[in-house]
C-alpha cells in the first residue's frame, strides 16, 4: 500500500488481556515518546475486572501538543486474540495491525486496505524462557521493542527507562533489555522498519510533566494542609488516596521520631468517610476525602448537615459513568447537577472543575481554602479520565509565600477580649460569613452547640419560622460572597467576528480547544469559548451567554447536566445554549466536537439545530 | 414545662480542685418527658465531670440523633457540642479525635441510633479503639418516633403498644465484647452510685469505653409487661462488682473482705476499686464478662456493673503513630514541604 509518512502525529492503541502485566509495558512505551520531546496522551480503557478480560490502552502523539482524544486508530497493537475482531475493525483505512503471529490469523478477518504486521512474540518467548510468568511478562517489553523498529523509537530512551523502573532491583535490568532488543531484532528481520507513522525527536515538551490527576489531587491535599482524610475505597478515586498517603509518607513523617503528622482513616463506608471529614473540620483540622458517585450518593445527608450547620467539608469527586454501578471504570460528567445541590432541603455547594493534573493540584489545595473561608462543602469533580490517565501538564507550581486561609477562627485571646455574647451564627461582618471557635479554645467562652436543626444566630434550638429564614437568607448571602472568590472561567476571544461561543469544563477542555482549532483552520469557522472552572458562577459567565446569539456547551453526560445549572442559575432563554454531548464511557473527542458544530453552523445537520436544541 | 433555668444557685455550692461549681457544669433545662431515664445519665455525667475536676471546655460532646441524643444539650454548656445525624456519632467522633487526641470525647447515643441506624459505625468505632466514651441510653424503644420497638427491646417485651417483641434483642455489651473493646459496662440510670463512678472510669481509660445504660422510657415503655421499665430494672438488677474510682493523689483507705476486693491502675494513675460482687468473674477476661453475662441472662437477671477491662492495647493514635501535636495545631511549617520539593517531584514526572 502506498502511503505517506506521517512523523509524531497517530494514534496507536493496545488490546491486551488484564493482569497480565501489560501496563507497565504500555506506560515504558508512552515515557519513552514523552523522554524524546514529543507530546503525548496515553488512556486506558479498562473493565471492571483484575484478570482475564480485554483492557486497552490508547496513546495519541501529536507533535501540535493537541492533548484530547482525537478519535479514530492508526496503528492496533493486539495481544488479545478475544478482541481481535473488533480491533481490526477499528483501525481507520491505511492502518496498521501488529499482532502476535505465533497462531495464524484467521482469514476472514483480513482487510486489505491496512497492512497486517505479524510477529512471533509468543514462540519467541517459549524459546527464550521457561517459567510462564516470564514468558508473559516478557512478550509485553518485547512488542514495545519491536514498536521500537516500527516506529523509530530510540533504543537509548527506553534502556534508560527501564533502568530507572528498576533501580534498587538491578539485576531486572539486564533480562528487560534482552527481551527489548529481541522484539525489535525480531521486526527488523520480518518487516521494513520503519513504517509510515514514524517517531522523531523533538523539544516540543519543554517542562512539561507527565502526570494523572489523581496523583496531583492528592499532592495538592499535602500542599494544601490537608492532615486527616477519611475515606472507603471506590474506583476510579481510590487512588487519590493512595497519592495522598504516599506523599505523606514521603513528606510528613518525623525522621527522629517516626511520628506521623497526618492520619488516613479507611472508614467502613462513604457515610462514615464524610463524616470523619464533618467531625475533623469541625475540630479545626483539614480533612478530605475522595469518592465516586455511589459513594456521593451515600454521603449526601452528611453533606447537607455540613452546609447548614456550616463545617468546612471538601469532597474530591472522581466521577464516573453512571447511575447506580453503570460503566464504574469508564469516563462521564455525569455528577454536575447532583453535586452542586447535593442533600436534601435548599442545599448548594462550591464545586471546582480541574481540566488538567495542574489544576487538580490546585483546586484541591483552594478548596481547603475556600471550604474554611466559607465554612461550607467544597467538591472538587475530576473525572476517570483525567484522574486516572497520565496527562501532559504544566509542572505544578506552589509560591511558597502562601499562607493558608483558616477563615474566620476566634481564638483564646479574641474571645478573652469580648464583652458580648458569642454567637456562631451571626453576621458580623455583613459578608454572610459567621465566626467559628474550636472546642477546647476557652474556659468560659466560646462554646456552642452544632446541629443539624434549625437555631438563631446563637445556636440555641428554635423552631421560629422566622429565625429559619433569617438563617438561609444569611446563607444566601455567603453564596453570593463565594461567587467573587472562586475561580474564574477561562475566556478565550477570537479577533474574527463571533457571535457564537462554546463553554465547556473540566476534561472536555483539551478536546474542545482543538476541535477550535481545527474549525477555524479548515472550516474557517471561528469562535470564543469559555471554560467553566467554578460554581457559584461568577458574572463573565453570564456576560459570556448574553453577549452571544447562542452557545454550544460541551459536556460527557446524556442530560446536559451543566446547560441545566446554567439555566437555572441564570435569567436566559434556554434556546440560547446547545447542548453538545458525548456519554458512552470514552473520553469526548476533538473530532465529534468540530463534526457537531461544523455541522450545526453551516446548517449541514440531518437535523436542524432548533430541533437538536428542543431536545436538549 | 419551663424552659427557662434559674439562674440562682446556692452561693456556697461546693467548689472542685478548678474552682468550678456543678453550674459551671450543667447545661440547658431539658425538654425531655419529666422522670426519663436519660436525665438521670446527663446528671450522672455532670457529677462524675465535676468530681474529676475535668475543665469543661476540653471535652467534646457528640451525639446521633434521637431523645438520647438530645440531651448534650442538657450537660457541659461550657463544651463544644455536635448533634449529627443519625447513626452516625462514632463517624464524627473518630474524626474529631482525628483532629485532636487531646480533648476527651463523650459520645451519647441511643439503642436506635446504635443498634440500628448506626449499628456499622458503632461496631468499626469499637474495633478502631477510639480514644472516646461512648454511653447508649438503651431504653428498648424509639421515643422520638412515639414507641417503636428498638432492636434492643427484650424478645417477649411489651412496650405502651402493647404487642409483644417477636425478635431477638441485641446485646451491645457482648458485641462490644466481642468486637474487642477495651473498657465495657452495663449500667442502669436509676443507680447513679453505680453509674457515676463508672464513668468516670471511662473517663480515666484511654481507649474505646462503652457504657451501655439501661434507661427506662416513662412515656412508651416504663409498662408492667417491659423489661426495661424501672420496676423491672430494679427487680431484676444484679451487679458484678462495686465500682469505686479514687484519684491517684487518695490514699486507700476502704477496707475490703480479702479476695473480694481488686484495684485496677488506669493509665493516667488514677485506680478503680472494685468490690466484687460475684466472685466468679475476672474483669480482665472477655470470655469471663460474656459468660457471666449469659449465666444472669438465663436466671432472668441483668447484669450490671464494670464488665471487662482491658489492660494491655493501644489506642487509635497509638496504632497509627500520630504526632503527640495535636494535628489540628500544625501549621504551614510543618504540613507545606514547600516549591523546592516540589520541583523535585516535578523533576521525577519528566
Amino acid at each position: 500500500m502506498k502511503r505517506d509518512i506521517k512523523t509524531n502525529k497517530f494514534v496507536i492503541k493496545f488490546a491486551n488481556i488484564n493482569g497480565t502485566g501489560s501496563a507497565s509495558a504500555n506506560s515504558l512505551f508512552s515515557k519513552s515518546i514523552f523522554r524524546m520531546g514529543i507530546p503525548i496522551s496515553p488512556k486506558n480503557i479498562f473493565p471492571s475486572n483484575i484478570q482475564g478480560l480485554p483492557t486497552w490502552y490508547e496513546v495519541r502523539v501529536n507533535d501540535n501538543g493537541f492533548l484530547g482524544r482525537r478519535g479514530g486508530i492508526d496503528i492496533m497493537v493486539c495481544m488479545n486474540p478475544q478482541s481481535m475482531e473488533r480491533d481490526i475493525t477499528e483501525l481507520q483505512r491505511g492502518g496498521y495491525f501488529i499482532y502476535d503471529s505465533s497462531k495464524p490469523i484467521d482469514k476472514k478477518l483480513l482487510r486489505n486496505d491496512i497492512d497486517f504486521i505479524g510477529i512471533p512474540f509468543m514462540e519467541h518467548c517459549r524459546e527464550a524462557y521457561t517459567d510462564p510468568r516470564h514468558r508473559q511478562l516478557f512478550r509485553n517489553v518485547m512488542y514495545v521493542g519491536a514498536l521500537a523498529a516500527l516506529l523509530d523509537i530510540e533504543l537509548d530512551v527506553l534502556k534508560g527507562l527501564i533502568s530507572e523502573q528498576f533501580k534498587g532491583k538491578e539485576k531486572l535490568v539486564a533480562p528487560n533489555v534482552k527481551a527489548l532488543q529481541m522484539g525489535y531484532d525480531a521486526a527488523k528481520k520480518l518487516h521494513e522498519c520503519p513504517i509510515a507513522f514514524r517517531l522523531s525527536r523533538r523539544d516540543k515538551v519543554g517542562n512539561k510533566i507527565l502526570m494523572d490527576g489523581n496523583a496531583a489531587c492528592g499532592l495538592g491535599a499535602v500542599y494544601g494542609g490537608a492532615t486527616v482524610a477519611g475515606w472507603y475505597p471506590i474506583t476510579p478515586s481510590t487512588s487519590v488516596i493512595d497519592s495522598f498517603a504516599k506523599y505523606c509518607r514521603k513528606l510528613r513523617i518525623d525522621p527522629e521520631t517516626g511520628e506521623k503528622n497526618f492520619a488516613i482513616v479507611q472508614a467502613e463506608d462513604e457515610l462514615a468517610a464524610i463524616g470523619m471529614v464533618i467531625g475533623a473540620s469541625w475540630n479545626g483540622a483539614r480533612a478530605f476525602t475522595a469518592t465516586s458517585g455511589p459513594g456521593l450518593s451515600l454521603m449526601n445527608e452528611f453533606l447537607g448537615l455540613a452546609y447548614f450547620a456550616e463545617i468546612p467539608t471538601v469532597l474530591i469527586n472522581i466521577q464516573r459513568s453512571g447511575p447506580s454501578t453503570g460503566m464504574p471504570t469508564r469516563t462521564q460528567q455525569s455528577d454536575v447537577l447532583y453535586s452542586a445541590y447535593a442533600s436534601h432541603g435548599d442545599t448548594k455547594h462550591i464545586c471546582l472543575y480541574p481540566s488538567t493534573p495542574k489544576e487538580c493540584f490546585e483546586h484541591t489545595a483552594t478548596a481547603l481554602d475556600l471550604a474554611e473561608r466559607f465554612q461550607t462543602p467544597v467538591l472538587v469533580l475530576s473525572d476517570l479520565d483525567l484522574g486516572m490517565n497520565e496527562h501532559m501538564s504544566d509542572p505544578l507550581e506552589w509560591d511558597d509565600e502562601r499562607t493558608y486561609d483558616r477563615g474566620k477562627v476566634f481564638t483564646a485571646d479574641d474571645l478573652e477580649a469580648m464583652d458580648e455574647r458569642f454567637g456562631r451564627y451571626l453576621d458580623s461582618d455583613g459578608d454572610g460569613i459567621p465566626y467559628r471557635t474550636l472546642p477546647g479554645t476557652h474556659p468560659t467562652k466560646g462554646a456552642y452547640f452544632t446541629r443539624g436543626t434549625s437555631k438563631d444566630e446563637y445556636a440555641v434550638y428554635t423552631e421560629d419560622g422566622s429565625k429559619y429564614v433569617e438563617n438561609m437568607e444569611r446563607l444566601q448571602k455567603k453564596w453570593e460572597t463565594a461567587r467573587h472568590n472562586v475561580p474564574k472561567p477561562d475566556v478565550r476571544t477570537t479577533d474574527k467576528p463571533c457571535n457564537v461561543g462554546v463553554i465547556y469544563y473540566g476534561t472536555s477542555e483539551a478536546s474542545t480547544l482543538e476541535a477550535l482549532h481545527h474549525l477555524d483552520r479548515l472550516h474557517s469557522i471561528s469562535l470564543d469559548s469559555l471554560g467553566i472552572k467554578a460554581f457559584p458562577f461568577s458574572n463573565e459567565i453570564e456576560d459570556f451567554i448574553e453577549q452571544h446569539e447562542y452557545v454550544f456547551v460541551v459536556e460527557q453526560n446524556r442530560d446536559a447536566q451543566m446547560r441545566t445549572l446554567l439555566i437555572n442559575e441564570f435569567e436566559f432563554t434556554p434556546h440560547k445554549l446547545i447542548s453538545l454531548l458525548h456519554y458512552d464511557g470514552s473520553p469526548i473527542t476533538a473530532r465529534f466536537i468540530r463534526h457537531i458544530i461544523r455541522d450545526n453552523i453551516l446548517q449541514t445537520a440531518t437535523a436542524p439545530r432548533t430541533r437538536r436544541s428542543s431536545r436538549k | 414545662m419551663s424552659y427557662t433555668v434559674p439562674g440562682f444557685r446556692h452561693p456556697n455550692l461546693p467548689k472542685n480542685d478548678l474552682g468550678f461549681t456543678t453550674k459551671d457544669y450543667e447545661g440547658r433545662v431539658s425538654t425531655l418527658c419529666a422522670g426519663c431515664g436519660h436525665d438521670s445519665i446527663s446528671a450522672s455525667i455532670i457529677e462524675a465531670c465535676f468530681e474529676m475536676s475535668i475543665p469543661p471546655h476540653r471535652v467534646a460532646k457528640l451525639s446521633g440523633i434521637g431523645c438520647s441524643s438530645k440531651t448534650p444539650t442538657y450537660f457541659l454548656g461550657n463544651s463544644h457540642g455536635f448533634n449529627s445525624v443519625h447513626g452516625r456519632m462514632p463517624a464524627v467522633a473518630t474524626g474529631a479525635n482525628m483532629a485532636n487526641r487531646n480533648l476527651l470525647y463523650i459520645g451519647v447515643s441511643g439503642d436506635g441510633d446504635t443498634a440500628s441506624i448506626g449499628m456499622g459505625q458503632f461496631v468499626h468505632a469499637v474495633r478502631r479503639n477510639v480514644n472516646m466514651i461512648y454511653i447508649c441510653e438503651n431504653n428498648g424503644v424509639y421515643g422520638l418516633t412515639k414507641g417503636q420497638d428498638s432492636a434492643t427491646s427484650d424478645m417477649g417485651s411489651i412496650s405502651k403498644k402493647g404487642e409483644p417483641n417477636p425478635l431477638e434483642p441485641i446485646d451491645l455489651c457482648s458485641i462490644a465484647l466481642q468486637l474487642g473493646a477495651t473498657f465495657v459496662a452495663n449500667s442502669f440510670s436509676g443507680d447513679k452510685a453505680q453509674l457515676v463512678p463508672i464513668i468516670q472510669a471511662a473517663i480515666a481509660h484511654k481507649g474505646f469505653a462503652f457504657i451501655n445504660v439501661i434507661s427506662p422510657c416513662v412515656t412508651f415503655n416504663n409498662t408492667p409487661n417491659s423489661t426495661k421499665s424501672y420496676d423491672y430494672i430494679r427487680q431484676h438488677m444484679a451487679s458484678a462488682n462495686a465500682v469505686d474510682y479514687v484519684p491517684h493523689e487518695e490514699e486507700i483507705t476502704t477496707d475490703y473482705a480479702p479476695g473480694t476486693a481488686e484495684i485496677v491502675t488506669m493509665h493516667d494513675g488514677s485506680a478503680i476499686h472494685l468490690q466484687k460482687l460475684d466472685e466468679k468473674h475476672d474483669i480482665h477476661s472477655r470470655r469471663s464478662a460474656l459468660t457471666l453475662m449469659k449465666d444472669y441472662k438465663a436466671e432472668g437477671k441483668v447484669l450490671t456493673g464494670l464488665l471487662f477491662v482491658e489492660e494491655d492495647y493501644q489506642e487509635i493514635h497509638e496504632t497509627m503513630n500520630t504526632t503527640a501535636t495535636p494535628l489540628r495545631n500544625l501549621t504551614e511549617k510543618e504540613l507545606c514541604p514547600g516549591s523546592a520539593q516540589l520541583e523535585k517531584i516535578n523533576e521525577i514526572l519528566r
